[in-house]
């Protein structure tokens, strides 16, 4: 099982902070697809991702236990 | 804990202290507050929030690859999240430098790395509406899909 987490505008499209589902073995853009037929995700393609708190690239794949989390452009500081 | 996201106001003399080093000739400390008007646009209130855990991680990394560009610095980072009013303290640094031209060069890497990839995001509260802030970094392309160390060094 994984957790996937959204946040900002993403947690607002979606309405959770974040769900439970079976991601392992799939790659990141795998999982970008599949929650963009599920979800009116905006703007998701200018989203970054993260594994396990680190940033990770489209074509990494999920393990069992990892958490993902989409990260939109930050505006911090 | 040098790196913190705090929801309460930040004691900024706290952070100071962090960075208190007997063999530093300076201190610069930054402060980001919240800005009434952007853009021409009024804003009443900001929400921050953020992925913490990953955030303290970033602003540790930030600490780290600062000590690697300047020699000898300490650094100390709190980020505000929850409400906040206008003028309020969003943001403190605080690196202590051997000599002072690093403190400042030191203090801008910081700010800046924080506002390309720390997961911590804005939504602006206006009269008319709310939007989370971040749109206009569309113009900065993350060809790797994530932010690059080098891209702060153009």
């Amino acid at each position: 099982m994984n957790k996937v987490l959204f946040f900002a505008h993403l947690r607002d499209a979606v309405g959770e902070d974040f769900i439970k589902m079976d991601a392992a073995g799939k790659t990141v853009a795998q999982l970008k697809e599949l929650l963009k037929e599920q979800y009116d995700l905006p703007r998701f393609d200018t989203v970054m991702t993260a594994i396990n708190e680190e940033f990770c690239s489209d074509d990494d794949v999920i393990q069992e236990g990892d958490e993902i989390a989409f990260i939109p452009p930050v505006s911090g500081g | 804990m040098n790196f913190e996201i705090s929801k309460e106001p930040i004691n900024i003399q706290g952070v100071i202290d962090k960075v208190v080093d007997r063999d530093a000739g300076a201190i610069n400390t930054f402060i980001g507050t919240v800005r009434e008007t952007t853009k021409g646009k009024k804003t009443l209130y900001l929400i921050y929030e953020a992925y913490e855990s990953m955030a303290v991680k970033k602003l540790e990394q930030i600490g780290r690859e600062i000590q690697e560009r300047w020699k000898g610095a300490k650094v100390a980072i709190t980020h505000r999240v929850g409400r906040l009013e206008i003028s309020d303290v969003a943001v403190v640094i605080a690196v202590s430098t051997p000599h002072r031209a690093a403190s400042y060069e030191a203090s801008r890497y910081a700010i800046e790395r924080i506002k390309e990839m720390v997961p911590i995001w804005k939504k602006e509260h206006w009269e008319d509406g709310a939007e989370w802030i971040g749109d206009q970094l569309e113009q900065v392309p993350y060809p790797s899909g994530k932010p690059e160390v080098k891209d702060l060094d153009e």
